[in-house]
């Protein structure tokens, strides 16, 4: 009886009470929601790359290869010659090597000559191929196989033009040499959703009739003769390394990293993520003691609007005292009521969560590339649920003393 | 030595209100014998309210003696005196007597709830409850309202189930009449009285209307049975 009159307590006050509610359902729900997207993001980046032993570049730092390499975020200071290239391939330790050149842009995608290789070799979320979802991959030298969001972004379907602008953030096109889809790859969550891929000779082939960073006038060397043509790469961005046997590794590595004709760098992924965990760490606490701050702000808004209802109540503590309550019967009275509103705050933040997921996930994936799976509660979130009922019960406590000791000198008689 | 017939005795009580010694109360002796109506009158700040929660255990003497049911309250520990009252005592106010987001049957109910021995007393609670509201005049149905949505008067008439339900040996109202309407007044009292005497209940009821005296058994003023000390605040 004495939990129904608690409810029962609770909806006479439903406005302030359920404003209580919302706040700590939305406090909660941004709590859950950090946590989601910074275990997103994490499980995202993890997942993009798997099965590659070594990722080679141009020497500089072992996040920044990674990051422009499989991520595309930033750009490389340089390039690896393809003389070096090869070498590295004809090393006994190397198993395969896909290579990866990266520099031209469409719309707002980048576009990536590589070899027909990596959609052989290039795994990703444990070990997951590539897979085409309609035509097929790169078979012309001017064909280029999409990522699904492209495809989705742009509207393109197989046999769609393509007009590859030089650079990144050019004007210039190579509109006199356009692609065409061959192919359009499943959804992968990983960057190559928003690439397109075409062949490292096309890279080439398109800059066949360009000089320091500008078509040569009046020249546009004909598709049927470009296809002729011998088309040797002179540099490429990156390389994607397997090796034989897991111990050759390091071996591999330390070999490239010494190499002798130019400045390289080798990396294991994991390790270079790990860096860039680390990197990310001090932001990803600052965000989580912020997000923690705001439910800890919404909890001591319920102490407060508890603190606030107690001289209204002292009536009905008092009727409690008179029919023979004991004052720790009051005192557990409010924790319950703080832990109702506490547990339904957190339910409801965690139906917000859902709710905002649903409708964020296409468009956080668009915007950042980031798949937030819609799943159940992990035992974390269940324990960071739990922490704000308990939470929320101690925060209690404070009012709930003081009611305590109101009652206790209002005994059940109180002039109000 | 006690009589056991009294149900209620002060004897020699002083009581002074912690960290003021602006209000104190002596009361040489006062004693209530089972079923007999008493009305206690006296003046606004003349120690009511004092002597009441003296009764009820929720404040102890300074000295001398409390007893109610032959139990000297001040011998038993708060949460004994918390249970004693529930087992011992149907109080009814003046007004806001009831949890007026509750039901009235969880109104009526509520002691009960602290009070075990009163609980087992009743075969079946829920129609104990009703059957109360049915004799103090409230309508079918009524069980199920929200307090808070009853007329004064009846908010009235279930404090005053509430306050009987179990058969208390002792029920003390203070001013319940106050907030009243003549009419209301006088059916209120007499369906008081005829549930009080039904269950052999003595009725301690405080009021500053003498009007009143000429329906209960004994009239006490609170000047005759009390002193009160005043100093400088």
């Amino acid at each position: 009886m004495i939990f129904r009159l608690a409810f029962a307590s609770l909806v006479a006050r439903a406005l302030t009470v359920g404003m209580t509610i919302l706040a700590i359902a939305l406090s909660v729900a941004l709590f859950l929601g950090v946590e989601k997207i910074r275990t997103g993001a994490k499980a995202s980046f993890a997942d993009t790359i798997s099965g590659t032993d070594l990722i080679v570049g141009a020497r500089s730092g072992s996040v920044q290869l990674l990051l422009y390499s499989v991520f595309r975020i930033g750009n490389a200071t340089n390039n690896l010659t393809w003389e070096s290239y090869q070498d590295i391939e004809n090393r006994p330790e190397v198993d395969w090597i896909v290579p990866i050149s990266l520099g031209d842009s469409h719309r707002q995608f980048r576009v990536m000559g590589t070899t027909q290789a990596f959609f052989e070799r290039y795994k990703y979320r444990s070990g997951q191929s590539l897979s085409i979802r309609e035509g097929a991959i790169m078979d012309d030298l001017f064909d280029a196989v999409i990522g699904a969001d492209v495809a989705a972004k742009l509207g393109y379907k197989v046999g769609d033009p393509i007009v590859v602008a030089h650079g990144l953030a050019s004007f210039t096109e190579h509109d006199d040499q356009p692609f065409r889809v061959s192919g359009i790859l499943e959804k992968t969550g990983t960057p190559v959703d928003r690439t397109v891929i075409v062949g490292l000779r096309a890279i080439e082939a398109i800059h066949v009739d360009w000089q320091g960073g500008g078509q040569i006038q009046g020249q546009s060397t004909p598709a049927e003769t470009l296809r002729q043509m011998e088309l040797k790469p002179y540099a490429v961005t990156a390389a994607l390394v397997g090796v034989k046997g897991r111990l050759k590794v390091f071996g591999l590595q330390r070999a490239i990293n010494e190499y002798a004709e130019e400045p390289l760098l080798a990396i294991l992924p994991g390790v270079a993520l790990q860096e860039l965990w680390q990197i990310v760490g001090i932001a990803e606490t600052a965000l989580i003691g912020v997000s923690a701050m705001v439910v800890i702000t919404a909890l001591i808004g319920m102490m407060a609007t508890i603190f606030s209802s107690l001289n209204e109540r002292r009536r009905e503590m008092a009727i409690f005292r008179a029919m023979g309550a004991r004052p720790r019967v009051i005192l557990g009275l409010l924790v319950f009521e703080a832990s109702v509103m506490a547990a339904l705050g957190a339910l409801l933040g965690l139906v917000l969560l859902y709710v905002g997921l649903s409708i964020g996930q296409p468009m956080i994936d668009s915007a950042f590339g980031l798949w937030l799976p819609i799943e159940p509660p992990t035992l974390r979130e269940v324990r960071v649920l739990l922490g704000v009922v308990v939470a929320g019960a101690i925060v209690s406590m404070v009012p709930a003393l003081r009611a305590y000791r109101m009652s206790l000198a209002d005994g059940m008689i109180v002039r109000i | 030595m006690t009589d056991p017939t009294e149900i209620l005795r002060l004897k020699d009580v002083t009581y002074n209100w912690p960290g003021s010694a602006s209000f104190g109360l002596h009361v040489p002796d006062l004693t209530l014998a089972r079923s007999e109506t008493v009305l206690l009158l006296g003046e606004s700040g003349s120690g009511k309210s004092t002597l009441l929660s003296l009764i009820c255990g929720t404040i102890i003497a300074g000295s001398g003696r409390v007893s109610v049911a032959r139990t000297d309250i001040a011998k038993l520990s708060a949460g004994q005196r918390d249970r004693f009252r529930a087992e011992q005592i149907g109080l009814i106010f003046q007004q806001f007597n009831l949890l007026p987001f509750a039901s009235v049957q969880d109104n009526i109910l509520l002691p009960l709830r602290f009070a075990p021995e009163r609980h087992n007393r009743l075969s079946d609670p829920k129609q104990e409850a009703t059957r109360l509201c049915h004799d103090l005049g409230l309508p079918d149905g009524v069980m199920s309202s929200k307090a808070g949505n009853l007329s004064v008067g009846q908010q009235q008439r279930v404090a005053a189930a509430r306050a009987l339900i179990g058969m208390p040996p002792l029920i003390i109202a203070d001013e319940p009449t106050s907030s009243l309407d003549a009419a209301t007044q006088a059916t209120f009292l007499e369906l008081l009285f005829a549930q009080s005497r039904a269950h052999g209940t003595t009725l301690l009821m405080v009021s500053h209307d003498a009007r009143l005296s000429s329906q209960f058994d004994r009239v006490i003023h609170m000047a005759d049975i009390a002193q009160t000390t005043r100093g400088a605040t």
